[in-house]
């Protein structure tokens, strides 16, 4: 029961906005893509992307554990992806020296240990619940085309919140992913900042997951940011780059899937990852044809 | 202790620091140490490597607390000061993939503290904007960046970097700079490039620096007076008085010896090792650090 | 326990899977690659996947899907390490193309995988066949031998890369070659922990090893050793517990030993 693409365009996005859930998923989707894009753009500057992944893969044991226990499944991706965000932090001896999450060994081992172990208790909850087969892969991989109104009207709080909360410490967040120390020096609560854009990833990544599957939204937050920061280097202009970028990965691919029989997070995930390659091919360009000046 | 004071009277010193010990995990660093830093005076603290010299810096922003002595900024307790000091931390040259400019850096300086929507809505706000972007370019002039600040401060070598590190600094007109090993990791060109322009800035801006380096001979010349720290305490005076054979002998309490070549520079011969200090700065020691200044 | 044929072939292979994976983890964890790492056990499941869709036998796709990207992104980095961006777009969308071919098997006269789907990402120690089990320890044995083999330059490049190049250490191979190792271990890893949950196998003991002690000798025994005990403890409270699957038994134990590593480091300093 696919639908067909008609000769004529609008014809078939009509066809697109006749059905709720397809009115749900595009809603649903714009939000999703707006709050990836911002808070992802602060997490692919402060080079936190494993941090990132992490996260969104908490949700698996979070959402099989509720099941398992009894509780709203919501709750459990909530718990399960802001336990995991205190870990990772509180695995820091001191907390806000050198860059967060990245290369240092001791701190991306926390990270992959985090992960792992929150992997391994989901598959125990799954089998606990003898739910493996289908629980896995709804968890990993979403359901886009299954969003309720209620639902979205959730994610559209949690991403007011989450984005709020990001827009009012924006150059604080700035100084301290650039310089720490320097921050450090003029007062900014530096472990607090760390922390709370953790907390705000994971409340981030706890909402969208529900929508578009745990392994799927890491996409949404690392390719549009990534390939917004390869065609400019300002704050403002590369935040809003990196917004119109998802937005346009998410409604193309939100659309393309409603025709086709294949599943919507390929399509999103092709067309970001695509979108990310053609960014640095016109950055790579536009430096050889700058001359030697930008070498 | 002698100790030259330049300052009109009745203003208070820039950093005055009386009888000040310093104890970290548990290790006394420094005792019985004492330092003025008139108005618009260029002072430098030198010693060996691991003397705490960085600690002294840090005791007098007021990141770290003093075991006994006081610790005066401007007349005023450190904390209270900080608006009118710049600081330049000791660090590493950044990450060759860091995708911010020089200018957002620099700018950072100004206004990376201020929560909140960076949006000017008013005329009033407007108006400040406008005045901070003319600040920006302003001291990025002072230091001789105009030329490269628009360009990813990842792809700068360390004399640019640094230029624009201390233009971030100066940013707020501060009356006091502290600079931690500025000249660290610089070639001999640039070495003696910057510190001719962080004279030159003193003098004209009217600035008092505070720096600290483990090499004098890039300053000779520039130098009001000097602290030297060795085992723990600390001698002052001028360049002369300070590092001749006798003092220095007397500060670490072995004989050391001080030549000068023939086309004026000073060698110090017979420095024991210093002791090891954990402090903060060997946590950013990781294998990593090597890739950024190699590549 | 060990009268039974499949309980003798898990230890056979899970001893010397683990002791590849802690070998390896110590450098990967050194090397800062962990990223990579999680990576590469992803495009495992995806390789898995893609071979089925074509009928072809798993561990073929296993092998040369973690090869080639392997390959790739020693080619793409400095030195042959890559940058966490790019891994991190590939990564995301080989989990797309992953998504697809999940699809593409559920329809396919192939399909009706889903328990080999989840016996991918979650592992299936107590199926392997005695050969299998066989294959597998020969290969941990190998990656183990190859990463000893080249452990002074290995070591050399990754903490003083200027150093190693004035020595005529060829840092890029070194790089692409370790990144290879890992792709291999991985892959065979994956039959026995699954794709998800390998990386704690190659993360927790070296991570646990690290903070015990910084000495490269020291650090790798005490790595392997601690992946061989969350691999044996692991197998063995399985067994007796039935409703605990092998590998979540393993990761914990592994991630345990890492968070009181972690603790006692701490303790230690602090005195």
């Amino acid at each position: 029961m696919t639908p067909t693409i008609s000769p004529n365009p609008i014809d078939d996005l009509n066809a697109l906005f006749t059905f709720p859930f397809m009115v749900n998923a595009l809603e649903a989707g714009t939000i999703v893509a707006v709050l990836a894009a911002v808070v992802g753009w602060y997490m692919v500057l402060r080079r936190q992307a494993f941090a990132g992944h992490t996260l969104s893969v908490m949700a698996f044991p979070g959402a099989a554990g509720a099941a398992l226990a009894g509780l709203p499944t919501t709750l459990g991706y909530y718990l399960a992806c802001g336990g995991a965000a205190l870990l990772m932090r509180g695995a820091r001896s001191s907390p806000g020296l050198g860059s967060p999450g990245r290369g240092s060994g001791a701190e991306t081992a926390t990270i992959a240990t985090v992960q792992t172990v929150g992997l391994a208790a989901g598959y125990l909850f799954l089998s606990l619940n003898h739910a493996v087969l289908g629980g896995t892969e709804t968890l990993l991989f979403g359901t886009f085309l299954g969003v309720s109104r209620g639902q979205v009207l959730a994610l559209l709080l949690v991403a007011i919140a989450a984005l709020a909360v990001v827009a009012l410490a924006t150059r604080p967040l700035l100084l301290e992913t650039i310089d720490p120390e320097v921050a450090r020096a003029r007062g900014l609560p530096v472990a607090a900042l760390d922390l709370g854009f953790l907390l705000v990833l994971a409340l981030a990544v706890a909402a969208t997951s529900q929508i578009t599957g745990a392994l799927l939204v890491f996409a949404l937050l690392v390719a549009p940011p990534a390939a917004a920061q390869q065609l400019t280097m300002r704050p403002g202009l590369g935040l809003v780059l990196s917004v119109v970028f998802a937005l346009v990965v998410v409604w193309l691919g939100l659309g393309v899937a409603y025709f086709s029989i294949y599943p919507v997070g390929f399509y999103v995930t092709s067309f970001a990852f695509a979108l990310y390659l053609a960014a640095r091919l016109w950055h790579a360009t536009a430096r050889r044809c700058a001359g030697p000046r930008s070498a | 202790m002698t100790t030259t004071e330049l300052s009109p009277p009745g203003a208070a010193n820039a950093a005055e620091l009386t009888n000040a010990s310093v104890r970290l995990a548990g290790k006394r660093v420094f005792s019985d140490v004492g330092l003025t830093v008139g108005r618009g005076q260029f002072v430098a603290v030198l010693g060996p490597n691991g003397a705490g010299k960085s600690t002294l810096m840090r005791a007098i922003l007021g990141l770290l607390p003093l075991e006994s002595g006081e610790v005066t900024v401007l007349g005023r307790p450190p904390a209270q000061a900080r608006a009118a000091i710049g600081y330049l931390p000791q660090r590493h040259a950044f990450d060759s993939s860091t995708r911010i400019r020089g200018i957002d850096l620099v700018r950072l300086g100004l206004d990376g503290t201020r929560w909140g929507l960076p949006v000017a809505l008013t005329g009033a706000a407007r108006e400040r904007r406008r005045a901070e972007s003319e600040r920006v370019s302003d001291v990025i002039e002072t230091v001789g960046a105009t030329g490269y600040a628009q360009r990813a401060i990842g792809e700068l070598s360390g004399g640019e970097q640094q230029r624009l590190l201390i233009a971030q600094a100066l940013v707020r007109s501060p009356q006091l700079l502290i600079l931690d090993e500025p000249l660290d990791s610089l070639d001999l060109p640039n070495q003696a490039s910057i510190a001719a322009m962080l004279r030159r800035i003193c003098s004209s801006e009217g600035v008092s620096v505070l720096l600290v380096a483990h090499d004098a001979n890039p300053l000779l010349g520039y130098l009001d007076h000097v602290i030297y720290m060795a085992g723990g305490r600390a001698t002052s005076g001028s360049v002369d008085e300070v590092i001749t054979s006798a003092k220095l002998s007397e500060l670490y309490g072995t004989p050391i010896e001080v030549l000068r070549t023939a086309d004026g520079r000073l060698v110090v011969v017979g420095q024991p090792e210093a002791p090891h200090h954990h402090g903060a700065r060997h946590e950013h020691d990781h294998p990593h650090d090597h890739d950024h200044v190699h590549d | 326990m060990f009268a039974h044929d499949f309980v003798r072939n898990a230890y056979l292979a899970g001893t010397f899977i683990a002791l590849g994976c802690g070998v390896v983890g110590w450098f990967v964890v050194l090397r800062g690659q962990l990223f990579a790492g999680d990576a590469l056990t992803h495009v495992a499941f995806v390789g898995a996947v893609a071979a089925a869709v074509v009928g072809l036998d798993e561990r073929v796709g296993l092998f040369v899907l973690t090869l080639a990207v392997a390959g790739g992104m020693g080619a793409l980095g400095r030195r042959g390490q890559a940058d966490d961006i790019v891994i991190g777009t590939v990564f995301a969308w080989i989990l797309g193309i992953g998504v697809l071919l999940l699809a593409v098997l559920a329809t396919s006269p192939n399909g009706g995988t889903g328990i080999a789907a989840a016996n991918t990402l979650f592992g299936s120690i107590y199926s392997l066949t005695p050969g299998g089990s066989r294959l597998a320890a020969a290969i941990g044995l190998v990656v183990s031998a190859g990463v000893l083999l080249a452990l002074r330059p290995l070591l050399l490049t990754t903490l003083d890369s200027e150093l190693a190049s004035v020595r005529g250490v060829p840092a890029r191979a070194l790089g692409v070659g370790f990144l290879a190792l890992l792709a291999v271990v991985t892959a065979e890893s994956t039959q026995a922990v699954g794709a998800l949950l390998l990386l704690g196998l190659l993360a927790a003991p070296a991570g646990a090893a690290h903070q015990l002690t910084a000495r490269p000798y020291r650090g790798l025994a005490l790595s392997a050793l601690i992946a061989v005990t969350a691999m044996w403890g692991g197998l063995a409270l399985s067994y007796e517990i039935a409703a605990l699957p092998p590998s979540s038994a393993i990761i914990g134990i592994a991630g345990a030993g890492y968070v009181a590593a972690t603790l006692f480091a701490r303790a230690r300093r602090h005195r």
